[in-house]
């Protein structure tokens, strides 16, 4: 008995501590002040060097946190509870939060900066005048390839993957759309294609692909490719530039038969306290230097047309990543497929994971 | 019981290796120079210099630790009532459904916890943060704790019971006299299940953290992005070194001063 | 007296039950009626019993099985072992310590090890048997699936077994059984209570296991964990989601039954 209240006395004095130091070290770090922003962002997707400079430029400290799907973030804002002043949700995720009322317009008036993003990443089809949200990033879905591994063979297409000699050579991203777009398009069918003959066939197409595919994987692709563990893997463009700057023996191509084009947005929940604030931090990342230096912090490409006069010309110019407009003119934006849609095209993803030949 | 002997070191042996090979893998990368978890380039500290510089991050940590600590404590208290409440029922009926609905928590998929504790937080107004987070990790700690302690309960032999009662010990008496030191080891059990159930989350942090509160899974996940960055290897090798220490150190001193009593159960 | 007692107890208990087991099971289970727009349905229960869940669920279990099966073969000799040692409740906590080290950091670290070019590759290269793919196998998934679980089968076997009178074991020794013998027919039945509650803390648990189906067995394995975690975090088919919830849920209490005890003995 003894030992247990002694145990248990030792336990609570030691959490009482702890919870007394955390108190301090967030006060002095002036969490607790009031003048705060609290930020939602994908893990890594912000040079923390722009975060301290707008702590000094407007005197607002930031509370900094981190989502991994859009679909956590939007459960995350739609039942309340939280405070999130600004948040990054990608295209698709945006029609959907309009639709259920989880966004607050903006205010273009405060937003100077505006005038630097390239017109052709504004006013489209998920936000019509950009009512709700600002570009951040952009990028593709395409193919990144070890030509070492693979002998020197090149790849071009979707239908390269399909090869017998890539066996057990593939990783797949874990996305549903991803992958049964990879489907359709390799028929040459829309990625937002709603035919259930046209899905089948894509289906079907993906399930011969399965002794190629080596495994169907997150966020570690990145660290996999790098580390040469498998010679192909379907990614996302910024990932590929982060796989390729670890390791050059790598290549990006975007398939010509279209891909998809996405675009990753800053905007303000309805969960926002520090609106004011939140428009100063937009603005302060619009801000051609500072999209400039995220951009080469993070790899992805950026919207800003003048930011790109600020980065080195092998990333501003590399076609891999800043392709031209006719390129991403063959490649197709997400719909909003409808949530019955989407689920189905889910269920079509688990089948083709399940699959076994 | 020479070969004996050690071939059953050996065996005991090999599963110690493999239980800590990922540990140690994990340490010796976090002096890689090169900045990933291969291909170790040459030796560095910077990534522990980056841990130390880093206030956003130790905050983070002594949020788990007190996270952790408060959980493990306030479930093993409920749990402990717990067990003591599913001993007493008589009905195998009503025993058995006790026990089915405290192991809800166990198998349900941290996921599901996740979501439904979120809404229900939300439906009774508590704001996402410690409190919301420190609610849960209790909540899905006392399960384990009830699983812990109840099998020592039950091989307690009523007569003992029946005795110190028959002596003139009040229930409370009997309670802190009789049960609890006889229950100490499943309580302890109970403990650090508790506590290694609450650092090792983070599906359900994940769903009703908020405003800021962050704990270390939780962390890592989002960081992991990028790939892991060593800083991180650096930070769970000094937690992991330090909850070594802790922990021998706890062992040695505790032996020395209650030698017969306590852990070493009666023989 | 011992009903005021029992009250006591149970007060702060069933009200813990209640906030968190039965209004979670509540909410799970009126999800389970809505389809993915919102509206009230079936459906989600028809769409269980199509093969794609049925073969997941199998699946699921199969797994699940070999999982305790292994976590069993190596845990009992680990905690009968341990009992035997000098500094055992150490030992015991050393055991339990590496799962306090972040999971996802660990899986990293099989990544790592398992890796084509990793440290068990270059085992096998120097014990002759050449590279092979480990990672992305049945074997690195129940691999580490096992490692996962054996601290929770360790913990409850090693008590059984403390709680073991050693003059039962002598005894038997003393009547000529052999060590086989006494294990099967003395040890063994006396620690099941300890190997029943190690196997419901991991059987259960492995029935839903996310994450690593991704991470070490890049998705080749499906569970009905991998499924749920999708259907709430990536589909938001919450309905569907909590179907597959109901029946874990459901799973799992004849699995308590079944192993449950029949007579409480000693």
């Amino acid at each position: 008995m003894k030992q247990l209240v002694r145990m248990f006395t030792a336990v609570f004095l030691v959490a009482f501590v702890l919870i007394y130091v955390t108190f301090q070290l967030n006060s002095t770090e002036g969490y607790s002040s009031g003048n705060t922003l609290s930020i939602y962002n994908w893990g890594d997707y912000i040079d923390p060097d722009l975060l301290k400079q707008f702590e000094q430029e407007s005197g607002i400290k930031v509370i900094y946190q981190t989502f991994d799907s859009n679909e956590a973030m939007m459960t995350k804002i739609a039942q309340g509870g939280t405070t999130f002043d600004v948040a990054v949700p990608s295209e698709y995720a945006i029609s959907k939060m309009k639709e259920e009322n989880l966004l607050l317009p903006i205010d273009h008036s405060k937003l100077s900066n505006l005038k630097y993003i390239n017109p052709r990443f504004l006013n489209l089809s998920f936000d019509k005048e950009n009512q709700y949200s600002v570009p951040y990033f952009w990028g593709t879905v395409g193919i990144v390839y070890n030509p070492k591994l693979l002998g020197g063979k090149e790849i071009t297409s979707w239908n390269d993957l399909w090869d017998g000699d890539l066996r057990n050579q593939i990783l797949l991203v874990d996305g549903a759309r991803e992958v049964i777009g990879m489907g359709l398009n390799s028929l040459h069918y829309s990625l937002n294609d709603t035919d259930e003959a046209h899905l089948q066939e894509a289906k079907n197409k993906l399930n011969a692909l399965t002794p190629n595919v080596k495994a169907i994987v997150g966020d570690e692709i990145k660290m996999l490719l790098a580390g040469e563990e498998a010679a192909v893997g379907v990614v996302w463009s910024g990932d590929a530039s982060e796989i390729m700057s670890e390791n050059d023996e790598l290549d990006y191509v975007i398939p010509e038969e279209g891909s998809n084009l996405w675009f990753d947005n800053m905007v303000i929940p309805k969960t926002a306290k520090n609106i004011e604030g939140a428009h100063e931090f937009i603005n302060f990342m619009l801000d051609p230097e500072h999209a400039a230096q995220n951009a080469e912090y993070v790899g992805y490409s950026t919207p800003n047309e003048k930011a790109l006069e600020y980065l080195p010309e092998e990333i501003a110019g590399d076609k891999r990543f800043y392709p031209d407009p006719s390129v991403t003119d063959k490649l197709e934006v997400y719909d909003n497929l409808g949530k019955r849609m989407l689920a189905h095209y889910n269920e079509l993803f688990l089948e083709f994971k399940m699959y076994k030949n | 019981m020479g070969i004996k002997g050690k071939i059953s070191n050996l065996y005991l042996v090999a599963v110690f290796i493999i239980l800590y090979a990922p540990i140690f893998y994990l340490m010796y990368y976090s002096f890689n120079s090169g900045g990933a978890m291969h291909d170790f380039e040459g030796f560095t500290l910077e990534w522990y210099q980056e841990v130390f510089a880093d206030t956003r991050l130790l905050i983070i940590v002594l949020n788990t630790f007190v996270i952790a600590l408060l959980s493990a404590a306030i479930s093993t208290i409920l749990g402990v009532m717990g067990a003591l409440a599913i001993n007493h029922v008589k009905r195998r009926q009503v025993k058995q459904t006790l026990l089915t609905l405290n192991n809800v928590l166990i198998v349900s998929p941290d996921v599901i916890i996740g979501a439904s504790f979120l809404i229900l937080f939300t439906i009774i107004g508590i704001q996402l943060g410690f409190a919301s987070v420190l609610l849960s990790h209790i909540a899905f700690s006392v399960p384990i704790v009830v699983l812990m302690v109840l099998p020592k309960l039950q091989e307690m032999s009523p007569t003992l019971i029946d005795a110190a009662r028959d002596l003139g010990a009040s229930r409370w008496e009997v309670l802190t006299k009789v049960v609890l030191p006889y229950i100490t080891p499943g309580i302890f059990a109970g403990f650090f299940m508790a506590l290694t159930y609450s650092l090792d989350d983070f599906a359900v942090t994940f769903f009703v953290t908020g405003n800021g509160f962050s704990t270390l899974s939780v962390e890592i996940y989002s960081r992991a992005r990028q790939g892991i960055s060593l800083s991180v290897n650096a930070l769970s090798s000094l937690l992991f070194l330090f909850t070594i220490a802790l922990v021998i150190g706890y062992y040695f001193i505790n032996q020395r001063n209650s030698r017969p009593k306590g852990m070493e159960v009666r023989k | 007296m011992q009903n005021k007692t029992r009250n006591l107890y149970l007060i702060p208990y069933v009200f813990w039950i209640l906030l968190f087991v039965i209004a979670p099971i509540l909410l799970i289970l009126y999800y389970s009626f809505f389809d993915i727009e919102g509206q009230f349905t079936l459906g989600n229960y028809t769409d269980f019993f199509s093969p794609v869940y049925l073969t997941m669920t199998l699946s699921s279990f199969w797994y699940a099985f070999l999982i305790t099966a292994f976590s069993l073969l190596i845990a009992y000799p680990t905690a009968y072992l341990l009992t035997k040692l000098k500094h055992k409740q150490l030992w015991l906590l050393l055991i339990i310590l590496p799962s306090w080290i972040n999971l996802l950091l660990k899986a990293y670290a099989f990544l790592g090890i398992f890796g084509t070019y990793g440290p068990a590759n270059a085992l096998l290269e120097v014990l002759g048997i050449g590279a092979k793919q480990i990672l992305f196998t049945d074997f690195s998934f129940l691999f580490v699936s096992v490692y996962i679980f054996i601290p929770f089968m360790v913990l409850p076997i090693y008590n059984a077994l403390e709680k073991l009178n050693p003059s039962l074991v002598d005894a038997s020794r003393d009547l000529g059984a052999s060590s086989w013998t006494t294990f099967r027919r003395v040890i063994f039945p006396l620690t099941l209570d300890g190997v029943k509650a190690g196997c419901q803390a991991v059987f259960i648990p492995a029935l839903s296991l996310f994450m690593i189906t991704r991470l070490i067995a890049g998705n080749r394995v499906i569970t009905l964990g991998t499924a749920i975690e999708q259907h709430f975090l990536v589909t938001q088919d919450w309905g569907m989601g909590s179907t597959i919830a109901v029946f874990l849920i459901i799973a799992m209490a004849v699995f308590m039954i079944a192993t449950g005890n029949r007579r409480r003995g000693i």
